[in-house]
């Protein structure tokens, strides 16, 4: 197996909020019915997180629950766990109207954290992210600037930033700029 | 700017995050209609100067179609609702109605 390596191996910027690409992060996406309790529970019981309500993200340990629409989730986990992890799902979701796909080399990650990461998220997308709005374990699905992107809020406040593999570096380099020392909104 | 709230996840989603699908509540004209029926399925469209029924994708969201009605002149939104339905449900007509007291009403 070669070596696997994120799409900007880790780069960092420190502008008024900090940017990191966060590196490898196991991504399993599931289509199911939310309705079935076979399948809430296959899912739970893998993750060890409860199952999330609407735009919610459910936290334990490595693992995470995020909720991207009615029939659709994303498991987060470790990278080199992710493909025994789907398939486990997958055997123990046999029979039921489900779908499992390790999308981790599909993906890209990045962390913001910093007093002001709405000011430099505000910039880049037309969803409210005020403190009313948009709050730690949310998961909001939008677009930033030109580029589709899932952004959710963890218990500490900071977001972390996921998008398609092929748009990591556009990603980076809009958050880099959203973020440029100088460039705070002043709100 | 437009802003319709998605039914199916909630969320208040600008018009740059949508993709629009056109004139809602089409009925298909396929093999064994007329050519006139085709036509007119295929390109008569209705384009009200007031209360319209359209479909929309939340395309950088949830990824579902829905429905909105709302007014082409003002872009008063009456209601969101679901895809999975050929007509305007009653609760969506009431609330034209209320507003537009003048609607001739759905067709
Ligand atoms: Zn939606």
């Amino acid at each position: 197996m070669s070596e696997a390596i994120s799409v900007l191996n880790g780069a960092t910027f420190d502008g008024f909020v900090s940017i990191k690409e966060a590196g490898l992060r196991g991504m399993i996406s599931v289509r199911g019915d939310f309705a079935a309790a076979s399948f809430t529970k296959a899912v739970s019981a893998l993750t060890g997180a409860d199952f999330p309500a609407v735009n919610e993200a459910k936290f334990a340990g490595d693992y995470a629950i995020l909720w991207m629409s009615p029939d659709e989730l994303l498991i987060l986990c470790a990278y080199e766990n992710a493909q025994a992890d789907a398939d486990k799902l997958a055997a123990d979701l046999a029979g039921e109207h489900a779908l499992v796909a390790n999308v981790s080399d599909a993906r890209a990650l990045f962390a913001m954290s910093g007093e002001l990461l709405r000011e430099a998220l505000m910039k880049l997308t037309p969803a409210n992210v005020s403190e009313d709005a948009f709050k730690p374990g949310q998961v909001r699905r939008t677009r930033l600037a030109q580029a589709a992107a899932a952004v959710w809020m963890l218990e500490d406040g900071s977001v972390e930033i996921m998008c398609f593999r092929s748009v990591g570096d556009y990603m980076f380099k809009l958050l880099c700029n959203a973020a440029n020392p100088g460039a705070e909104l002043g709100l | 700017m437009l802003i319709l709230e998605c039914p199916y996840c909630g969320v208040a989603a600008d018009e740059t995050e949508l993709s629009p699908g056109g004139e809602a509540h089409l009925v298909r004209q396929g093999p064994g209609s007329s050519d006139q029926e085709l036509e007119s399925y295929l390109f008569g469209r209705k384009n009200p100067k007031g209360v319209h029924f359209e479909r929309w994708r939340h395309s950088y969201g949830c990824g579902k179609w829905f429905h909105a009605a709302r007014c082409t002149m003002t872009l008063e939104v009456f209601a969101t609702y679901s895809a999975q339905t050929p007509v305007p449900p009653k609760n969506v007509i009431n609330a034209i109605k209320a507003k537009r007291p003048d609607w001739e009403g759905w067709t």
